[in-house]
């Protein structure tokens, strides 16, 4: 596991490739929707959580699809199946690379939503860490699934979101309604039902990964 | 019955092979029973029941808005049931019940989704809120509707089948998340939901008979559904390997 996680980031490493793609589909997000939203209005405010998992879920989207596509490429996938190790395990490697990438992209995307939000900075970024982290688990865990899966179709790249974002709901839900409540200054302990809910799907959905990969690259 | 691949997928338990493909008495009783209990319900609804003091002639869109919803969380239930199997055992009677469940559970879906907004828009006055039922339904019915497009885009239907049965598998597991998620994000509208089961007031008997007649006729037309889609799926199942066993050429049809 180690080895195919240390593989991956050897090669992002190198080409720089994924992250690149990540961070700027991330900071465009976020420049698209505050042009969407009337800078001077209080609205701005009241969607700012919104905005910024909207360019976290459009970053990942994007990011996952390329991860697994790098595999597909030059039958990398095949090489990899053959390797000694569990199914199971090698979907853990791609999650936790993935999630790897999409905190990486974060170190950027949070700063400029800051920025662009004019949110006091040490704060927002205590308080959006834990569900920040929690969060992008759960979405590399989903991801990762079902980025396979839509591999194997024939309109890929589209398959990903229509697959992942259904699924993804309680996730979004709670990941933005948490975000909220803790910008408007609410304690951590007034959003635990939401945290718990975002931890319940990370582990739900890394299980049904781990039990499931399997079935999904075997020809 | 000398075609080897056709005989292969006629080995059913019933004795008599053309069952397979088409139909016997039993699935023709069905077939009249629930076109004439539709027929009964229309009746019932549009004649025999009372007009709802409060709501008016719309309601009467209840009976029917209310019987969408047994078969398509039946459908969607057997899919998740179908999807675990399939895994499971790989049986490819359990991929036909999957994608013929998900097919009829979205048509009923639907059905439930667009009577509702009609009732919704003169007594809501809106035709669509975000009321946790409804958040879940709209989810639900995007998880399956993804669920028949993952099948049609798959190279093959056997990687179809597989595929599908783990987003029908993941679906049934995140339901439970949804369902918390919805209902936390909204609250709860104690109103909605009273006003619909409650306040309307099925107090009169007709009422109820009317309620109990569509959901039974429904049902059995759901039931119905589900029969005539599992023979059309097994049909395309034989025409596919046909097909197949034709392009390896004579020789290999016969082997």
């Amino acid at each position: 596991m180690i080895a195919i996680l240390w593989k991956d980031l050897r090669i992002e490493l190198r080409t720089r490739e994924t992250l690149s793609s990540l961070l700027l589909l991330g900071l465009l997000t976020l420049l698209i929707l505050s042009f969407a939203f009337d800078p001077a209005s209080e609205l701005r405010q009241a969607a700012a959580p919104g905005v910024l998992w909207v360019a976290v879920i459009f970053a990942s989207v994007l990011g996952m699809n390329r991860s697994l596509l790098h595999e597909r490429e030059q039958d990398c996938l095949h090489g990899l199946l053959l390797a000694p190790v569990d199914r199971g395990t090698i979907y853990l490697a791609k999650t936790t690379g993935n999630f790897v990438f999409m905190a990486a992209a974060q170190v950027f995307v949070v700063p400029a939503f800051i920025i662009f939000f004019n949110l006091p900075v040490g704060e927002t970024l205590v308080r959006l860490l834990p569900i920040l982290a929690l969060g992008l688990i759960g979405l590399a865990a989903i991801g990762t699934l079902f980025a396979a899966v839509s591999l194997r179709t024939r309109a890929r790249e589209v398959m990903l979101p229509l697959l992942m974002l259904p699924l993804a709901t309680p996730l979004v839900i709670a990941s933005v309604e948490a975000s909220a409540a803790l910008l408007a200054g609410q304690p951590l302990a007034a959003v635990g039902h939401w945290l718990n809910l975002i931890g319940a799907f990370d582990v739900v959905f890394l299980v049904v990964g781990w039990l499931t990969f399997e079935y999904v690259v075997e020809e | 019955m000398s075609d080897p691949v056709l005989a292969r997928h006629t080995e059913s338990p019933s004795p008599d092979p053309a069952d397979a493909t088409q139909g016997n008495t039993a699935e023709t009783v069905l077939g009249v029973t629930t076109g004439a209990l539709v027929l009964a319900a229309m009746y019932a609804v549009f004649v025999y029941v009372p007009t709802d003091s409060f709501q008016g002639p719309v309601q009467r869109i209840f009976y029917i808005h209310m019987a969408m919803w047994l078969p398509t969380f039946s459908a969607f239930a057997l899919v998740a049931i179908a999807s675990l199997m399939y895994l499971w055992r790989r049986g490819p009677g359990w991929d036909r019940l999957g994608r013929s469940s998900a097919e009829i559970g979205l048509l009923f879906c639907t059905l439930g989704l667009a009577t509702g907004s009609i009732w919704a828009r003169p007594i809501w006055g809106t035709w669509w809120t975000w009321d946790p039922r409804l958040t879940l339904t709209l989810v639900l019915w995007m998880i399956y509707a993804t669920y028949l497009l993952l099948r049609t885009l798959s190279a093959t239907p056997e990687q179809g089948a597989v595929l599908s049965a783990i987003l029908g598998l993941s679906g049934v597991i995140d339901l439970y998340l949804i369902n918390r998620a919805v209902y936390w994000w909204r609250g709860i509208h104690p109103a909605v939901i009273a006003n619909r089961e409650g306040g309307s007031g099925l107090a009169d008997p007709r009422m109820q008979v009317t309620l109990v007649i569509c959901l039974v006729s429904f049902f059995l037309l759901f039931v119905w559904l589900l029969v005539l889609r599992m023979r059309t799926a097994r049909l395309q199942d034989i025409l596919e390997e046909c097909r197949e066993a034709l392009a390896r050429g004579p020789r290999a049809a016969r082997v």
